[in-house]
């Protein structure tokens, strides 16, 4: 049996500002993160982030997870990498595979900082190879610096994926067009400006019909919508494209938080179902905690204070903080939140997250 | 049709936004055009400028509103705009000419005197142009700055570049 301070499951923006946070306070940490760097979509990120001067605004994720990291590293958080958690136990036991050995990691308290996932959708031809998920091409182009494919038809108009549009132009890739089911486009304006001036066009109303192609993708069909969502005919259009990505938005990856009994709500605004949790990002459970797109799918800027408000509250109940110092810090994070989910982008996020709090106050 | 649909600022959005410089002001010399137009919580613009011109102020989300005396069309705001919103136009470049330096985050980068096209905010080619300028210093964060000489009336259209690439 291990036993640690504070166990941070998820060494993304969250999860890494929950650690830093708390380690700075004096907590002893174990951060576990499955993939072989920590850091979550930090790295696959290579835009400027929006948002104020104090939440790293005008910088780029992946330059801010690598200040992040340099964070972790100097306040003495231990990090265990290519570690997988499979299960939250009572007593807040986490079980770890870690080096090959399975580890019952004993912990005062956890942080369930693991994200969410891409959410699909089917059609005719959907699992053809060629046909991916936003993340992945993220993962290829931006990590790997491989591009999947030359020709791209994008799913989704949201910010996902509209910056994903762009970083394939960057990258040398064809983006052939945008199509989106809703009558307007998702995503922040000046994502879309970006793409439109380098000729991409955004097609509203209009969705993925079918993929077609010999063992690959090699076309797409797309369809226009009517004001029920219903296909109309005749307004099919085919694309030579060789790649089809999916950028439909994300879901709350909450299994670790659904094996530990907390209590969930659903709140289509912030991605499905998300464990109750209050203003200290504590859930139902006492002692596991949630940040980041677990707890409503949001951004990373948000994460990120999300973390830090995490790993400020832990800080606190295990006495290494006092109420005073905690009660400042917290409400200068709340006051960031606010700022991060005000404005026409925001208002649901934060009507939602308003009333995830209410529940667990009850 | 608006930005909410299509993606791309119309003439009327356009003319409302409190970042655009007027007619008067931009006959005095060069000045920053500040095309953000939804109520995003964003405001690195507002630190970046020294002069003062540029404030976003209290909430957040509130649109940058120029101050057009106060800016002297340096475009230090160019590159730090996370949505590339900010160009700087020319009126007085030349008697004919304009010109417009806008951000551009692609390989390779243009040399100076390279003749392009002049691409409109939907990436229509609208007229030809010529590169007069490309900077790109550690302090923009690898967000180089294309200045681009046009015909002056197509200054307020040209919003990117295009030409042929040899890869």
């Amino acid at each position: 049996m291990t036993t640690t301070e504070f166990a941070v499951v998820g060494g993304g923006p969250a999860g890494l500002s929950a650690a830093i946070e708390a380690a700075r306070a004096g907590v002893q940490v174990l951060l576990i993160d499955e993939n072989e760097r920590p850091g979550g979509q930090l790295f696959k990120q290579i835009h400027k982030f929006f948002g104020s001067k104090a939440q790293r605004a005008g910088v780029r994720g992946i330059d801010i997870g690598t200040q992040l990291l340099g964070e972790v590293e100097a306040n003495g958080v231990q990090v265990w990498l290519n570690s997988v958690v499979w299960g939250l136990f009572s007593e807040r036991t986490v079980g770890v595979i870690h080096e090959r050995k399975n580890y019952s990691v004993e912990a005062a308290k956890v942080l369930l900082a693991t994200g969410a996932m891409e959410n699909p959708l089917a059609f005719p031809g959907w699992t053809l190879p060629g046909v991916m998920g936003g993340g992945a091409i993220q993962t290829l182009v931006n990590v790997h610096r491989v591009l999947p494919g030359k020709r791209v038809l994008m799913v989704g108009s949201g910010n996902v994926g509209l910056i994903v549009s762009y970083q394939l132009l960057q990258a040398g890739a064809e983006v052939v067009g945008v199509v989106e089911a809703l009558p307007k486009v998702g995503g922040y304006g000046v994502h879309a400006s970006k793409l439109r001036r380098q000729g991409v066009p955004i097609w509203t109303r209009r969705t993925i019909k079918a993929a077609e192609g010999n063992g690959k993708v090699e076309r797409a069909i797309t369809v226009a919508l009517d004001e029920h969502w219903k296909e109309v005919p005749g307004t099919e259009q085919v694309l030579n494209v060789d790649v089809i990505c999916l950028a439909l938005g994300l879901t709350p990856l909450a299994e670790l938080a659904w094996m530990a009994g907390c209590k969930f709500d659903y709140i289509p605004a912030l991605g499905g179902h998300v464990p109750v949790h209050d203003a200290d990002m504590q859930t139902t459970v006492p002692g596991i905690y949630v940040a980041g797109d677990v707890s409503g799918i949001e951004e990373a800027s948000t994460a990120m204070e999300e973390g830090r408000l995490a790993g400020i509250a832990v800080a606190q109940s295990l006495g290494k903080l006092g109420a005073e110092e905690a009660r400042k810090k917290k409400e200068e994070i709340y006051a960031g939140l606010e700022e991060l989910r005000s404005g026409p982008f925001g208002e649901a996020r934060r009507n939602a997250k308003e009333t995830v709090h209410a529940r667990a106050e009850r | 049709m608006t930005l909410e649909q299509t993606g791309v600022l119309s003439r009327e959005e356009l003319a409302k936004l409190p970042g655009m410089p007027s007619e008067e002001r931009m006959r005095r010399g060069p000045v920053v055009v500040i095309e953000c137009g939804q109520e995003i919580p964003c405001n690195p613009c507002e630190a970046l400028c020294r002069q003062g011109a540029i404030s976003v102020g209290d909430p957040i989300t509130n649109l940058p509103v120029l101050d057009e005396d106060k800016c002297t069309g340096c475009g230090l705001c160019i590159a730090g705009c996370p949505g590339q919103a900010i160009f700087v136009v020319d009126m007085t470049y030349s008697e004919q000419e304009a010109t417009v330096a806008m951000p551009y985050e692609f390989l390779p980068l243009p040399e100076k005197g390279q003749v392009v096209e002049g691409l409109d905010r939907e990436g229509r080619a609208i007229c030809s142009g010529r590169v007069v300028k490309v900077v790109n210093p550690k302090a923009f964060d690898r967000t180089p700055v294309v200045t681009v000489a046009v015909p002056q009336d197509c200054a307020m259209s040209v919003r990117n570049i295009a030409w042929q690439k040899q890869r």
